[in-house]
């Protein structure tokens, strides 16, 4: 049951991290600002500035 | 007693693949099962993962998990971040599952089911899985630093330049094709236009979900998002079945073209993060969800493979796309065996997040097999089609004619019967007016997973709305592929023009942004254009060529791993790194050789323009022939360039192994890892 539970979080990290979910809590982190709207923009123009050049694959 | 049960469990899984595999490949005149390609693709992923892999790990990298990685050294909270290993696995495998692994494979399907599933199999546990192991490393070993960097420090300027310029072209042919792809999955279709239109309200939707109720909050509106792209799937039936919204949304090639290359200056040149960032969460959601239950649904169901083995067109005169198998199945299927534009993921974020070098194999080397079994669901879901079918879908107008008269005709001259009843009946249960001459691959692979689908989960009558599943998860990943690829050939131009006057590169600086969104929107929309313009249909020459660029990427990044495994003092063991870039250069050179020169004007750009232009003249006489001089110079230049760069390698590997140059690599210095293990 408890490998079962560690494989369930592993898949909803793995999601989070896949949706920027945890990327946005690091920026909170780093940044030390609580979640709101102007944060989240904040964290949508620094992503703009670098995490979008990564390319995406065929 | 343990190692005993290992070994036996080890030669049961060898020998059920063997079986498998033979059975795949000796099996002729009867269909076969499809879980006959499941379990030996299966067994060969299970044993080059175990084996293969583990072998490299040991003998030529070394991997050394003492080491500190570019995460653990360099770590920032932002680009470089120590990361659990499945996470960076499920990051990874993300980034590099696009649409080449299903389409590529279902276009080289008019070879039959065989070639395919042979060069997939092999392609990936013996060069692609390994060059995106071997690049993981190698970058994660030099800072994390990308592809053109680490030729540049290792093979040369020229290798750098090269593998610039190639990432360029490549991205401008690809964004050209996938377009292309996108355009005709929805020409004259109302009910898939509609669906893809509907995303854009819900991706803004979305954007304002994000941005003012929850922010932040991505899985939980992906979800939301799902819901409601269900919803407007269902409610294109509605749509196409209602005459006067049908008629706004049932759209020729051209005018879809036109909205298309808007939409990808738009994306790239306006900050509309609003939209697109939803957009892109919600295409990933749905890519990875879809995977997942086609892989489910392949297995539980287990369809049978009604495409033979071979098909007649192995030799050459394939109506989806003409060329031999050798080169042409491994230029098309690209993706799913080895694709060059895997580097950049494995050089790019992926390297910046590895807690352990150790789990650069699992990452590397084991995402790339998910690759790869993508594709051969991809195979499957073409092959389970009656082959008639099949070709119906993915023959131009320009070869088997235009009325479906003469296409049925044709297509059960060549042994492959089909009706044109047949084909009106199929059309109906799918949603659409017609199914003729859909070209490029994503039309008969959604029909193909309806097919699949429809078996079980609500039978025939709701094959329409699988159908349409199927063709938005394709449009709508392709989309989202358009715009990122956009913006990220706009930055590297920036990069490139800030060196020459530093505004320019700037990217918050709008004539600089404006200016180079045009012109990449320009170049692949040039593509796209000669694309829906093309008699022959546009995927005949667009994406060889597309997959003559990715390979030629492939080539690059195997010089650049051929060339640090004899700096290593590994040489014994260049092998597994040269002798997959032996097969590319074979493949691809000859290859590029025969779209240029070849006499069959179906393959050879000048023998087609030279056809064209002794031919009677029409308005589009000139464009035609324009274009295919073009397609041959950029092949050409895109060959010499990957010349040099095997020649420059070639002088560097001898000059090394002459003595007469110093053996050292650039690797970062070591540094013993602080890391404790739970945190790893």
């Amino acid at each position: 049951m408890s490998r079962l539970v560690k494989a369930a979080r592993i898949l909803l990290a793995a999601l989070r991290e896949i949706f920027d979910e945890s990327a946005y809590e690091r920026f909170l982190h780093r940044t030390q600002m609580a979640s709101s709207p102007s944060a989240y923009a904040a964290f949508r123009q620094e992503f703009e500035e670098s995490k979008a050049r990564r390319p995406k694959c065929c | 007693m343990n190692k005993t049960l290992s070994t036996s469990a080890w030669v049961a899984v060898a020998l059920l693949g063997a079986g498998a595999v033979g059975v795949v490949a000796v099996r002729r005149g009867e269909p076969i099962n499809a879980l006959w390609l499941v379990v030996a693709a299966t067994c060969c992923y299970a044993l080059g993962y175990r084996f293969y892999s583990s072998f490299i790990a040991a003998k030529i990298l070394a991997l050394d998990s003492r080491r500190a990685t570019p995460a653990e050294r360099l770590e920032n909270g932002r680009d470089f971040v120590v990361t659990n290993k499945w996470v960076v696995f499920g990051h990874h495998f993300a980034a590099i599952a696009g649409p080449g692994p299903l389409v590529g494979p279902v276009l080289a399907a008019q070879f039959g089911y065989l070639p395919g599933t042979l060069w997939v199999l092999a392609g990936a546990v013996f060069a692609g899985c390994v060059q995106d192991f071997v690049i993981l490393l190698f970058s994660v070993r030099r800072d994390g630093k990308s592809l053109t960097e680490m030729a540049k420090e290792e093979i040369g300027r020229v290798g750098g330049f090269v593998a610039y310029t190639a990432v360029i072209a490549i991205l401008v042919i690809l964004l050209g094709v996938v377009a292309l792809i996108v355009v005709n999955a929805l020409k004259d279709s109302p009910w898939g236009t509609f669906t893809i239109a509907m995303t854009i309200p819900i991706a803004l939707l979305m954007g304002l979900y994000l941005r003012r109720i929850r922010p932040g909050k991505v899985l939980e509106v992906s979800i939301l998002g799902f819901i409601l792209v269900l919803l407007s799937i269902w409610g294109g039936q509605w749509a196409s079945q209602t005459p006067r919204i049908a008629s706004v949304f049932t759209l020729q090639g051209t005018t879809l073209a036109e909205l298309i290359i808007v939409y990808g200056f738009a994306a790239s040149a306006l900050p509309v993060w609003l939209l697109l960032a939803p957009r892109d969460y919600l295409s990933t959601f749905v890519k990875l969800g879809t995977i997942a239950l086609l892989g489910i649904g392949i297995v539980v169901l287990h369809p049978t493979l009604h495409m033979p083995a071979l098909t007649r067109f192995v030799d050459g005169s394939g109506p989806v796309f003409a060329g031999k198998i050798f080169p042409f199945a491994f230029i098309t299927i690209a993706c799913g065996a080895i694709s060059g534009f895997h580097s950049l993921i494995s050089s790019g974020t992926t390297p910046k997040l590895i807690a352990r070098e150790t789990e650069a194999r699992m990452v590397g080397y084991g995402a790339m097999m998910c690759e790869s079994a993508v594709a051969i669901m991809a195979i499957i879901a073409a092959c389970v089609l009656q082959p008639g079918v099949y070709f119906a879908i993915n023959s131009p107008a320009g070869v088997v004619g235009s009325t479906a008269t003469a296409a049925t005709a044709t297509i059960s001259s060549w042994g492959f019967p089909v009706t044109a009843a047949d084909m009106l009946a199929l059309a109906h249960a799918v949603g659409e007016q017609t199914l003729f001459n859909r070209t490029g691959g994503a039309p008969a692979f959604a029909v193909g997973m309806a097919h699949i689908f429809s078996q079980s989960l609500g039978g025939a009558t709701v094959m329409a709305l699988w159908y349409h599943f199927a063709v938005m998860f394709e449009a709508l990943f392709i989309l989202s592929i358009l715009d990122a690829g956009t913006r990220v050939a706009r930055f590297m131009i920036q990069d490139a023009l800030g060196h020459i006057y530093r505004p320019l590169g700037r990217t918050s600086w709008y004539p600089s942004i404006l200016a180079t969104s045009a012109v990449i929107v320009a170049a692949w929309g040039y593509f796209l254009w000669q694309g829906v313009k093309d008699p022959l249909g546009g995927i005949n020459s667009l994406w060889p060529l597309f997959g003559i660029a990715n390979q030629l990427l492939a080539t690059v990044a195997l010089c650049l791993a051929t060339t640090i495994i004899i700096k290593m003092h590994r040489t014994r063991y260049a092998a597994v790194t040269l002798v997959p870039l032996l097969w590319l250069v074979a493949v691809t050179f000859t290859a590029s050789w025969q779209k240029i020169l070849d006499r069959n004007p179906r393959i050879g750009f000048l023998a087609q323009a030279r056809v064209l232009a002794a031919g009677p003249a029409t308005g589009a006489t000139a464009r035609l022939i324009f274009n295919n001089r073009l397609d041959a110079a950029v092949t050409a230049v895109l060959v010499v360039m990957v010349a040099l760069v095997l020649i420059e390698s070639v002088r560097q590997w001898v000059a090394v192994l002459s003595g007469r140059e110093e053996s050292r690599v650039k690797e970062s210095p070591f540094v013993m890892t602080r890391l404790a293990e739970d945190r790893a």
